[in-house]
């Protein structure tokens, strides 16, 4: 058994911490592209995609984060593809990020009143001009605080890419509990990372939150 | 020929049939006011004149051209032609008032900016809120809101223009300034058609007023004729109300 | 490409029992973490200053700490303090944890929206503040939060599917053990997605269904 000190398993943690960074601004963002075509296909398209959306949603939003990690990473080696716990947990957690976002995006734009929309098209604009420079400058506002929340779950999502392998603070953290049998020490730390990195986003959606009603 | 061609209109909603066979020619500059009982279907009516709401039956004309629901080039030509005002004015809160008059004008029209910004000014000076360019929605008055929110209608130079209940929403002390420059619009010879209750303003400046009952036009006429010496008994009915 | 789905639900009666902890984990956490939410949400709002501290501090932790860690630090660090825990025994606190955290901030949330006058009558009514905080506040709150509670605990048994990690027995580790057995992953991990996904959707119903009938009484 090697001899860590307190400081071992920090400085450990946190160049793991740095991947944990890394996947979860992957994910936000490419989640974030992503859920924002299926906002515009739910809106702008027909019946047919509307139900996609409203499907893709309940399905990453009613099954377990777990199970699609294990689904990308199995189902990406069907393709004959090699597969890497990058790939898949980026994959999952882009899906899973979308799913979310455009469904409280959906939220944000189904608030702006209807009065918005039939001024809008009362003045001769297309449905994409509507959306651009009528309700999306709107809807925007009132998403960033719910969005900068959901930017935690993503944080926190990205701990169970651990279970397939991908080496971040979570796996880390079992990888050091394992050499070191100091699992409350090693947990402790890991959740303050955690703790750490996610509080101050926490804390400033909320206080954009506050600031949105204020100016009501 | 007549701006506005109305034939065997029909719209329902679901089982609810609202508007049971509506015709209605509106000649270019007249001013027509549309009076009834709450649910009689004119918001319908003015809805479905330009496209908000699509209709069953019948035929509906602007300038001669029918109106396409499925056709989204003729739709967006004839939004051009008829300008709407609401009860909720339904400014765009996160521009100022001269990025809610200019916006359509530069988006559709492609007109660009000094001569979109001009146009602008001398459409909130015609509705006298000229200092207000550069306010924000939210920082005026329910009757400067209205006034701004024709201001941008007429920026899309409309040929007729469609007001529901424009000042029911507004204190009592603010309709006069509404309804002035309605007046101001009329006089300078713009086609109206508007829903409203303000039966003075109807009678002095209407061409035709329009009584709409259970999804039918019950009764036109001159405001004269159809104040003075109403036909059915339900439109007395609802005159006598009034009163009360 | 070929499935093999067969070799999969072959192994029913595993699903099953697998299902079954899955369900009995949530019902229980649901149940205590429900509580544990309705005890904090009230000393988070009424109690002394100390104690809205702590409760503040608890809800702050869990919420911006994922589960996994919670449950990892209550099964293999909570031991060496000397308390020793069933996989079952840790999943299920780490549930309630977890739950009770999020359920404070969502009932608390409730709580605010009672009106101030129908306390007043309470008052005036010579009710005591516990009765008062059971009969009076507390209904109106739950009905309000209801729906939020409800995404909450379904939340709550999705991510339970973590706690097959620590060999508690229930569909995740179900759905583990077979693809171990037969190496149909794939097949395995999906047909448990979709056993997910139709106790996600059931959960949903039994608790709006039993919401107004058992909690609050009907609308
Ligand atoms: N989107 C809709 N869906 C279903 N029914 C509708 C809809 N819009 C209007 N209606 C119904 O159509 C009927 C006529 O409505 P409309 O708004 O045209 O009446 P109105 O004459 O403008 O009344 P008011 O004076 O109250 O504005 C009403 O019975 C109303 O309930
Ligand atoms: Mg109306």
């Amino acid at each position: 058994m090697v001899d860590f000190t307190l400081w071992d398993i920090v400085r450990n943690l946190l160049l793991a911490a740095r991947w944990t960074v890394v996947l979860s601004l992957i994910a936000f963002v490419g989640g974030g592209l992503v859920g924002a075509a299926l906002l515009v296909l739910r809106l702008w398209g027909g019946r047919r995609s509307h139900a996609f959306v409203a499907g893709y949603v309940q399905l990453f939003q009613g099954t377990p984060l777990l199970m699609q990690l294990f689904l990308a990473y199995f189902g990406i080696a069907l393709f004959g593809i090699q597969t890497s716990p990058w790939f898949a947990a980026a994959l999952a957690l882009t899906l899973y990020t979308s799913a979310f976002l455009t469904e409280i995006w959906r939220g944000c734009v189904a608030s702006i009143p209807r009065g918005q929309w039939e001024a809008a098209v009362s003045l001769a604009l297309d449905f994409l001009e509507q959306l651009r420079y009528v309700i999306l400058p709107q809807a925007t506002r009132i998403a960033v605080p719910p969005t900068v929340g959901f930017l935690v779950q993503v944080i926190k999502g990205t701990a169970l890419a651990s279970v397939i392998g991908f080496v971040e603070l979570t796996k880390a953290g079992t990888m050091i509990t394992n050499a070191t049998f100091r699992p409350f020490t090693v947990y402790a730390c890991v959740a303050l990372m955690y703790f750490v990195l996610c509080f101050p986003i926490s804390a400033w959606a909320r206080s954009l939150e506050r600031k949105l009603h204020a100016r009501r | 020929m007549p701006v506005v061609e109305i034939r065997g209109l029909r719209k329902r909603f679901g089982s609810n049939e609202v508007l049971k066979g509506i015709d209605l020619d509106v000649e270019p500059g007249e001013v027509i006011a549309i009076i009834g009982k709450s649910g009689s279907g004119k918001s319908t009516l003015l809805r479905c004149i330009n496209g908000l709401e699509t209709f069953d039956e019948g035929s509906l004309t602007v300038d001669g051209k029918p109106l396409l629901h499925d056709d989204r080039a003729a739709m967006r030509a004839l939004r051009q032609r008829v300008g709407m005002i609401f009860q909720s004015f339904n400014l765009f809160p996160h521009l100022t008032v001269g990025g809610n008059v200019m916006l359509a004008p530069e988006l559709v029209k492609k007109r660009g900016q000094p001569a979109g910004a001009q146009q602008a000014r001398l459409l909130l000076a015609r509705v006298g809120l000229a200092e207000k360019f550069d306010a924000w929605p939210d920082q005026l008055s329910g009757g400067q809101q209205q006034r701004v929110a024709i201001a941008r209608s007429l920026a899309m130079e409309p040929a007729v223009m469609l007001c529901d209940e424009i000042t029911s929403a507004l204190d009592p002390e603010l309709v006069g300034e509404v309804l002035r420059v309605v007046e101001g619009l009329a006089k300078d010879g713009m086609t109206l058609l508007m829903v409203t209750h303000e039966m003075n303003f109807a009678r002095k400046v209407a061409s035709r007023v329009v009584f709409m009952h259970a999804g039918k036009i019950h009764e036109m006429a001159p405001p004269d004729e159809l104040f003075g010496a109403p036909k059915t008994p339900e439109l007395r009915q609802f005159l006598s109300a009034l009163h009360n | 490409m070929t499935f093999d789905f067969g070799a999969v639900l072959a192994q029913w009666p595993l699903l099953l029992r697998g299902a079954l902890v899955t369900i009995g984990l949530t019902a229980v956490s649901a149940l205590v973490g429900g509580a544990v939410g309705v005890a904090c949400a009230w000393a988070r709002s009424e109690g002394p200053g100390w104690l809205r501290w702590i409760v503040g501090t608890y809800v702050e932790l869990v919420r911006n700490t994922p589960f996994i860690v919670q449950l990892f630090f209550i099964f293999f660090g909570l031991p060496i303090l000397g308390v020793r825990l069933s996989p079952t025994f840790a999943s299920i606190l780490a549930m309630v944890v977890n739950l009770g955290a999020y359920a404070t901030e969502i009932v608390r949330a409730g709580l605010m929206a009672t009106p101030r006058g129908q306390i007043e009558a309470a008052e005036s009514l010579a009710l005591n503040r516990w009765h008062i905080y059971t009969r009076v506040v507390l209904p109106p709150a739950l009905r309000k939060v209801w729906p939020s509670l409800t995404s909450q605990i379904v939340i709550v048994m999705l991510g339970s599917a973590v706690c097959g990690q620590i060999s508690t027995e229930d569909l995740s580790f179900a759905a583990n053990l077979i693809q171990s057995r037969n190496f149909r992953a794939f097949e395995a991990y999906l047909i448990a997605t979709a056993i997910y996904l139709g106790l996600a959707i059931g959960l949903r119903r039994v608790l709006n269904w039993a919401g107004p009938r058992f909690l609050f009484g009907r609308l």
